[in-house]
């Protein structure tokens, strides 16, 4: 897989640490070596809503990468959730359904972003430096480079 | 069944491979099931719920599955291990999924359900109320079927607001 260059924290120059919602196990896993291929670190996985509102208070991460249809609760009410008790996080939608409804569903709940499956490594890492950089969360582009040399 | 139904998952499934398995597929068969569906390989059915309601059975052969789970993993997977069926479940979803979205910017809404393995060999024919149509697409490493049964149950959005009022 085509390697990025790292992004990397403003506040400490460490990997971006991400958590990945999904109830596909394939589909973590290939978000996964995306994310290793971004130079990010991935804290916490979970294969439904409410694991990962769970998962989000304990890891405390950069970023979430969430799908939508999960069973027990899917994705755009646990980003309700999630943002009604941390309303700085940054969520990027994951999801092979592209609805205009349920885009606008999943941003007005507080998404930051939606990209849809089959997710292409260069679109996914164009939408997450957006997202990070809107919030001044990075730092410049392959720091961590630098600071391992 | 109307093409304009179809059409969706074909295009879906043919970009869906070409990303996944990073080679072209090619579409050799189209036939309207008349008995019910025996399976071929790994398979996985995705139910849809709306003003259209069904389901689409993504049905691999084993050594396609593998290759595609053998594609994310960077090494050889054997057709047996349980990744390969994670694998064609997630392929469905994602096929269904693009395909209901572009139906679904042509006015149909919908509901998609989580995919499911499909373990049984043979599946109960279709309901007179509905139609099958199965696809058949050539890769070169096997063979995938596409089943797809669907009805109407209301005309869509604007083809309901175009009725006009007596």
């Amino acid at each position: 897989m085509k390697q990025f260059e790292a992004l990397t924290r403003k506040q400490d120059s460490e990997p971006v640490r991400y958590l990945i919602v999904d109830d596909s196990v394939f589909a973590r896993k290939s978000l996964a070596k995306m994310i290793e291929s971004f130079g990010g670190q991935v804290i916490g996985e979970a294969g439904d809503g409410c694991t990962a509102i769970t998962e989000f208070s304990r890891t405390k991460p950069d970023i979430v990468l969430m799908d939508i249809t999960m069973p027990q609760m899917e994705g755009i009410e646990a980003v309700e959730r999630i943002v009604q008790q941390h309303p700085d996080a940054r969520i990027v939608m994951v999801s092979s359904v592209g609805y205009q409804d349920n885009i606008l569903a999943a941003l007005q709940k507080g998404a930051r972003h939606f990209v849809q499956k089959p997710v292409k490594p260069d679109a996914l890492y164009e939408i997450i430096r957006y997202v990070l950089n809107d919030d001044g969360v990075t730092a410049t582009v392959g720091a961590a480079e630098e600071k391992s040399r | 069944m109307k093409m304009e139904l179809i059409q969706p998952f074909i295009g879906s499934l043919d970009a869906v491979l070409a990303e996944m398995m990073k080679e072209p597929a090619k579409i050799v068969d189209l036939t309207m099931e008349v008995e019910g569906y025996r399976r071929k390989g790994t398979a996985a059915v995705v139910t849809f719920r709306g003003q259209i309601e069904g389901r689409v059975i993504l049905d691999m052969d084993p050594a396609a599955a593998a290759h595609v789970a053998g594609c994310l993993f960077g090494k050889e997977v054997d057709s047996s291990e349980p990744i390969v069926r994670e694998t064609v479940c997630e392929l469905a979803n994602m096929v269904i999924g693009n395909a209901v979205t572009q139906l679904n910017d042509r006015g149909f809404q919908f509901k998609v359900l989580p995919p499911e393995v499909l373990t049984q060999e043979q599946c109960d024919k279709t309901g007179n109320d509905s139609e099958a149509t199965v696809l058949c697409f050539e890769t070169s490493n096997g063979r995938v079927y596409l089943n797809i049964a669907m009805k109407y149950l209301q005309r869509r959005t604007r083809e309901r607001s175009a009725v006009p009022v007596a």
